[in-house]
């Protein structure tokens, strides 16, 4: 099926010619960086984790979130989604490759990588979230396709994908969650040191994957013949409705807690520096902020019926959450939780420009593999059914 | 054959590339590696020998290091009983190196050759070599 | 045939060592050592802990860092003008800087510069976040890093509450001055921290902080021993730890009362 990749018309050539350019100027900085050390990034002592690992965190997200389509798919049969689920689970697939990279980008010793495998270390969260990301990759690789292969060969899938799928559905949660435990097991890191973060972590994620996924389904509209279908759409948007909501509202309980009780160990001081600004440093605050009006702004929009049904509303609403959930997690989580430091002095983080260029390039890498996935995916879609007679498919599960 | 000029150029390509390491080397005379064992300490030796044989040593110094470096940093042994009793303290540079002095005409001459080049020394630090 | 050698050597040094691992009383006699420290057994079980008296330490006055410099000499620690790429084995921060939850409770101490260190917790964060065991614990209660594991992933850097651990953003070497031969540097890519002395406790020497001091406001020794002067000045005096909510237990203690 590879082949289906390797035709394409000119836009998709100049597309994955834009992408290789932004890959290529990232491997170029990551050479640097391989040369220098991480002194070319602006990481620190005091904020030791910076873009790599917040943009981890995020896809890490972006990747569980295809359990939104592929739980109410197989497991409640709701046919709107078959004809999106693939594209969840290679949207899953391409997340995964970003956040190993990503993991990999942030080493200080990148060739010695294999010593989490050859001394496995059970009692530390980073090896199980090694374990359970790259399970997770095979799986919706293996899923995503056959299943496609045998939507070609117009047979059903094997029984056994059918169970694999079944393994994928709490895995996906469990990505997720063994994330959060990353952070939320850090005695002295109070802004994380909280077991509502798991959650916060899924809501926050069930919110961004569908709404990229929207997003996708809407590009995919737009330069293929191939239609996912306005339904699933709809559903989609739903939960997107849904989730950022219940995001939203954790994030108000941790803040109340904080707030109110203004006990630090509640991570008031995390919060002050990063809504207020804190002894006059407040790098983060428009970014927060923006990521709250955002938020507002796409609920409001998800909420009411009228602007979520509306294509143009829904896109920016959609864009939205994927933005404001991005800053919020992408960039104020990782960096805030180490701000202020062990000793309640602030060390403010900003990342330099050859960072910023590797945090690209492993997005264009991500976006490349999305785009040749999709690209081999609605190949085989439209030539299982041709664009003049487009019936909504009637696939019974397996 | 369609396209047969492409494939032909391909595959003459290809082996060019695999058989780089062969042609590069061609008509260069690297000397065989003679481990240079003239050093002060060595002269002083009754008995020529290294800690384990030297047969033992050429094949496996690298696995000794590797077991003398989990011994002194994991387990906190800074000895080594050799298998002939002898004991010697567990240390690269205060070992190894006070016999092989000579750490360019000894190690490193064998480990160009052979194209090994072992990363130890971007932390640990070798003796200051006299200028025999 | 080969690997039979192998394993018959591997298995045979450990069996000698076995036969030698009777501690050497001996160490204990002599003057000046750290009783405990130096036998050749590898790593007999214990608690090591450092006191820092603060009196005599303020005594010494806010110039004095002869235990910084031998520490640091003794390490080849680099010393980096980029304060944020900074590598610190052991250092001072102002007293409401070391110990913030106290801030307020000691209006005596504010602003008074506190030594800082590793604290080698009895049950220490960064050990259990390590995912490849580069940072351990051993037997004697010493927070070890092995350089040749670490991947550089910083996770102890995140999960260190008393911020003691520093990272090796650039090449350390140029900045590192007069380098002992002893003691290897780091590379670039790895964490790094204090070790409390553990080449030096092999050989029955006290940590080269506790040696450099003039005041004697440095005592080393190890808290299983009921005799340990560490365990003396426990018991006699009032004695605090950074951060005891977090339930690290640190080892190393300063007398302020
Ligand atoms: C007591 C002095 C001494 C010490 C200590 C010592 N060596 Fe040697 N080494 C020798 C001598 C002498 C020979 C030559 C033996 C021979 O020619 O039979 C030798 C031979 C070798 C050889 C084989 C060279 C060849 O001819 O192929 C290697 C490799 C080697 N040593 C590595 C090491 C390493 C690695 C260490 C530290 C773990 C070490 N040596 C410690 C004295 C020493
Ligand atoms: C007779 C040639 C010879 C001599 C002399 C020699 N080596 Fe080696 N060394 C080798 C070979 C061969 C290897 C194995 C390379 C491999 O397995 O990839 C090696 C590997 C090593 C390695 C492991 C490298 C790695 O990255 O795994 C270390 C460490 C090492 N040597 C140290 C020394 C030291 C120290 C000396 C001098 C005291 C020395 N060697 C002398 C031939 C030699
Ligand atoms: C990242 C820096 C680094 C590199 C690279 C490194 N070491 Fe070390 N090594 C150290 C440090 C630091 C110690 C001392 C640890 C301690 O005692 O606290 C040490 C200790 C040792 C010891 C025990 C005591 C001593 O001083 O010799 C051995 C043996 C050793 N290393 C072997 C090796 C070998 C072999 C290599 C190369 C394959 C290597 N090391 C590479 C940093 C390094």
């Amino acid at each position: 099926m590879i082949e289906k990749a390797l035709t394409g018309s000119r836009r998709y050539w100049g597309w994955v010619g834009i992408l290789l350019a932004l890959v290529a100027a990232g491997a170029g900085c990551y050479l640097l960086q391989l040369g220098r050390g991480l002194t070319i990034t602006g990481m620190s002592r005091d904020v030791s984790w910076g873009l790599y690992i917040g943009q981890f965190t995020f896809l890490v997200g972006v990747a569980a979130s295809a359990v939104m389509v592929v739980l109410p798919y197989y497991l409640h049969n709701v046919k709107e989604f078959g004809r999106i689920t693939i594209f969840g689970e290679f949207l899953a697939v391409s997340a995964v490759i970003m956040c190993l990279l990503f993991v990999i980008v942030d080493l200080g010793k990148p060739a010695r990588i294999f010593n989490m495998i050859l001394y496995p270390t059970p009692n530390s969260i980073l090896f199980w979230d090694f374990v359970v990301l790259t399970g997770y990759l095979l799986l919706n690789l293996i899923i995503g396709w056959n299943v496609l292969e045998s939507e070609r060969n117009e047979v059903p899938p094997p029984r056994w994908v059918r169970t694999l799928v079944y393994v994928s559905i709490p895995w996906a949660i469990s990505i997720h969650t063994v994330t959060a435990f990353l952070y939320a097991g850090l005695p002295g890191r109070h802004y994380w040191l909280n077991p509502l973060l798991a959650a916060r972590f899924l809501a926050s994620a069930f919110a961004s994957g569908p709404a990229l996924l929207i997003i996708l389904a809407f590009i995919i509209r737009r330069v293929t013949s191939f239609d996912p279908g306005r339904e699933a759409i709809t559903k989609l948007s739903l939960i997107v409705a849904y989730a950022l909501t219940t995001s939203m509202f954790f994030l108000g309980l941790e803040l109340f807690t904080a707030l109110y009780s203004r006990v630090p160990a509640h991570g008031l001081p995390t919060i002050q520096y990063l809504f207020t600004g804190k002894d006059g440093f407040g790098n983060l605050v428009p970014l927060m902020w923006t990521s709250v009006v955002l938020g507002l702004v796409a609920a409001y929009l998800l909420i009411n019926p009228a602007t979520r049904g509306r294509d143009a509303t829904l896109l920016f609403a959609c864009a939205a959450t994927f933005v404001s959930i991005w800053m919020e997690k992408g960039i104020g989580l990782v960096v805030g939780g180490f701000i202020p430091n062990p000793f309640e002095e602030i060390q403010e983080y900003a990342p330099t420009l050859p960072e910023a260029i590797i945090t690209t390039g492993v997005w264009a890498v991500g976006l490349l593999i999305l785009t040749l996935l999709c690209k081999i995916a609605i190949a085989v879609k439209e030539a299982a059914e041709p664009p003049a007679a487009r019936p909504f498919p009637q696939r019974q599960g397996f | 054959m369609y396209d047969s000029g492409k494939i032909l150029t391909g595959l003459l390509i290809f082996a060019l590339l695999v058989t780089f390491p062969v042609w590069y080397h061609l008509g260069r005379a690297t000397p065989p590696p003679e481990p240079d064992l003239d050093t002060p300490v060595i002269a002083g030796l009754a008995e020529k020998e290294c800690i384990e044989s030297t047969e033992y040593m050429r094949a496996y110094h690298m696995e000794l290091l590797k077991t003398w470096r989990d011994l002194a940093v994991r387990s906190g042994e800074k000895t080594y009983v050799a298998r002939d009793g002898e004991k010697y303290p567990i240390s690269l540079e205060d070992t190894c190196l006070k016999c092989h002095s000579n750490k360019s005409r000894f190690c490193d001459q064998c480990h160009n050759y052979l194209g090994v080049d072992p990363n130890c020394w971007n932390c640990h630090v070798a003796p200051e070599e006299g200028n025999r | 045939m080969e690997m039979d050698r192998r394993t018959f050597l591997k298995m045979g040094g450990l069996g000698l060592l076995g036969l030698m691992a009777a501690p050497v009383v001996d160490v204990l006699l002599k003057a000046g050592r750290v009783s405990g420290a130096g036998t050749s057994a590898a790593v007999t079980a214990g608690r090591w802990a450092l006191v820092v008296d603060m009196k005599k330490c303020l005594e010494a006055g806010p110039s004095c860092a002869d235990c910084i410099l031998a520490c640091h000499r003794a390490h080849n620690v680099p010393q980096i003008p980029d304060l944020q790429e900074q590598v610190r084995w052991i250092w001072k921060e102002p007293f409401e800087h070391a110990f913030p939850e106290q801030e307020g409770r000691a209006e005596s101490l504010a602003g008074k510069p506190f030594l800082v260190l590793c604290n080698h917790c009895t049950d220490p964060p960064c050990v259990r976040v390590c995912p490849t065991r580069a940072t351990f614990k051993r037997q004697d209660g010493i927070v070890m890093m092995d350089y040749h594991r670490c991947i550089g992933c910083r996770y102890c850097m995140a999960a260190c509450p008393y911020g003691a651990r520093s990272f090796n953003f650039r090449d350390p070497r140029p900045y590192v001055s007069t380098t002992n031969p002893a003691y290897p540097t780091r590379e670039r890519g790895v964490v790094e921290k204090c070790n409390f002395c553990e080449e030096r406790l092999a050989e029955g020497l006290p940590p080269a902080c506790v040696a450099a001091c003039r005041y004697g406001a440095l005592v080393f020794g190890n808290l299983v021993d009921p005799h340990s002067q560490v365990r003396q000045i426990l018991r006699a005096r009032y004695t605090i730890c950074r951060k005891p909510e977090l339930g690290t237990r640190p080892n190393v203690y300063y007398v302020v009362g």
